[in-house]
């Protein structure tokens, strides 16, 4: 029946050569930690990649509740938190998730800048990569002033104050970040639609490329 | 999609599938590779899983066991609270307090350290083009990341151990010194108002430069709280009270008797936030 039904599509579609790119290669050993315990290196970028994807499930369930602007946004977490179920349980794992994605990225960093995976013929992805890693930290920035508590104001106005400051495009780049002269009512929109939309698509459109150039390329082999 | 550029000088290194010639995308039979490898569907995925499953294990333990911080509603005119950005930012925080990164030099803090290191990170691969691919064998390389590893685990400790976290749990949300009741028509508190007490303890007790003492009388008997008043503690000057003994007496009495029936509970944190003052403060 399945089978069917997969050939059916694949008439249509020739599909196998996509599945053949997705999921039909293999792994080499030394990057398998079945056979050498030490290669669970190899695994801080597929598990940031997991803990990116439950940022953005979390996130998304996050939006049902959340309200955008600076009289309601601190009482709708505030209600998120500790009126619905299960609400504090998918804030919490948005919040400690930005962590846990920041630390495993910096571990997967390391791991290729130390096993020299970056050098030819990967220049390309490593500064998809370092572009992503700047993606992420910019959405841990935006989404800090997302409660629109003490914290996340005072931080912010840090954050745009050092935005400031840059010569010649300071003005424009606080200008942008505030949306308006004061760190307030456009300050939170901005950032919410920086954080919800323009970010993750920049994430997801990196994200692409830095998987693609992976298949063709292949894991860089063992040192 | 690149890839049709016959570069005969690149080598590909492992696994590599793009060839000279472009052959249809189809596996190489697995024995064609040294090694014990193996498919990646099923066999490698199911194993894989393991990791991951290990890793969402201690990410939703975490998650459970700490509900996420959450504090009052943003106040922009409420100028004691100083700002502290999220963990991985604080090495920058750090940065910025040094002499030639702040006032006229902010520059070199927030644009020209920062951009020298992204602008070196992305240009790794030009930067360091050697074919060696081994950590030891590229010293130069390696021992700059290990100096900028060390250099942010040092700035990020510096910048925790400078900030005072206890303004942290004064102003979260469900924090006692944030829901307090305060009936400001007391004798006591029009004392406590006119006298500098208000300055540095808040309009509510709820602490400001100095520390909460909405629940004083839990901690300290009228002797204790006099001594306080008169002799100061921690950054607490001595002398600040100016009324009369008479005032005194009826502030003394007001403070003791908040504790009392205000504070759920002697909570061990609060107390050291007391008794020690407010001594991380600059």
């Amino acid at each position: 029946m399945l089978q069917k039904l997969y050939d059916w599509v694949d008439e249509r579609l020739d599909i196998t050569p996509m599945w053949r790119d997705i999921a039909d290669h293999e792994v080499p050993e030394h990057v398998n930690p079945a056979h050498h315990f030490s290669a669970f290196v190899y695994c801080f970028g597929g598990l940031t990649f997991f803990i990116v994807v439950i940022q953005f499930l979390s996130g998304m369930f996050l939006t049902m509740y959340y309200v955008p602007d600076i009289v309601n946004a601190h009482a709708s977490v505030m209600y998120l938190q500790n009126e619905v179920a299960f609400g504090a349980i998918v804030r919490g794992m948005h919040h400690w998730g930005a962590s846990v994605v920041i630390v495993l990225m910096f571990l997967h960093t390391l791991r290729v800048f130390f096993t020299g995976a970056y050098k030819k013929p990967r220049e390309l992805n490593w500064v998809v990569g370092v572009l992503l890693f700047l993606v992420i930290l910019g959405l841990g920035f935006t989404g800090y002033l997302l409660p629109w508590d003490m914290k996340a104001y005072f931080a912010t106005s840090v954050g745009v104050e050092i935005a400031a400051s840059i010569p010649v495009i300071g003005g424009l780049a606080e200008d942008l970040l505030t949306g308006g002269t004061i760190l307030g009512a456009e300050t939170l929109t901005r950032f919410f639609a920086i954080h919800v939309f323009f970010l993750p698509a920049a994430l997801m459109a990196l994200l692409a490329a830095h998987f693609i150039m992976i298949r063709r390329q292949g894991i860089s082999g063992p040192l | 999609m690149a890839g049709h550029d016959d570069h005969k000088d690149v080598k590909y290194v492992g696994d590599s599938r793009i060839r000279a010639q472009r052959t249809p995308n189809y596996p190489k039979d697995y024995s064609e590779y040294p090694g014990k490898t193996e498919p990646f569907w099923p066999n490698f995925l199911l194993k894989e899983w393991m990791v991951g499953a290990v890793v969402l294990i201690g990410f939703l333990i975490l998650t459970v066991s700490h509900e996420p911080p959450l504090q009052v509603i943003a106040d922009p005119t409420d100028t004691n609270y100083s700002p502290i950005p999220d963990w991985y930012f604080l090495f920058l925080y750090e940065v910025l307090k040094y002499t030639y990164a702040s006032g006229p030099y902010t520059v070199i803090g927030t644009v020209i350290i920062p951009g020298l290191a992204v602008g070196a990170l992305l240009l790794a691969p030009w930067l360091d083009p050697g074919p060696e691919r081994r950590w030891y064998k590229r010293p130069i390389a390696s021992g700059l990341m290990f100096m900028t590893i060390i250099s942010l685990f040092i700035l990020t400790y510096q910048a925790a151990e400078g900030h005072n976290w206890e303004q942290e749990e004064r102003y979260a949300h469900d924090s006692p010194a944030q829901n307090v009741e305060i009936d400001t028509s007391e004798e006591g508190y029009q004392i406590y108002a006119a006298q500098s007490c208000i300055a540095c303890h808040g309009d509510q007790l709820q602490g400001a430069v100095g520390p909460p003492i909405f629940d004083a009388g839990a901690k300290y008997d009228a002797d204790g709280v006099r001594d306080l008043i008169e002799n100061g503690i921690g950054e607490m000057p001595p002398g600040q009270f100016e009324g009369s003994e008479e005032e005194l007496d009826i502030l003394v009495e007001w403070l003791v008797s908040l504790g009392t029936d205000a504070a759920p509970s002697g909570d061990a944190s609060d107390e050291e936030g007391s008794a020690d003052g407010n001594g991380e403060g600059d």
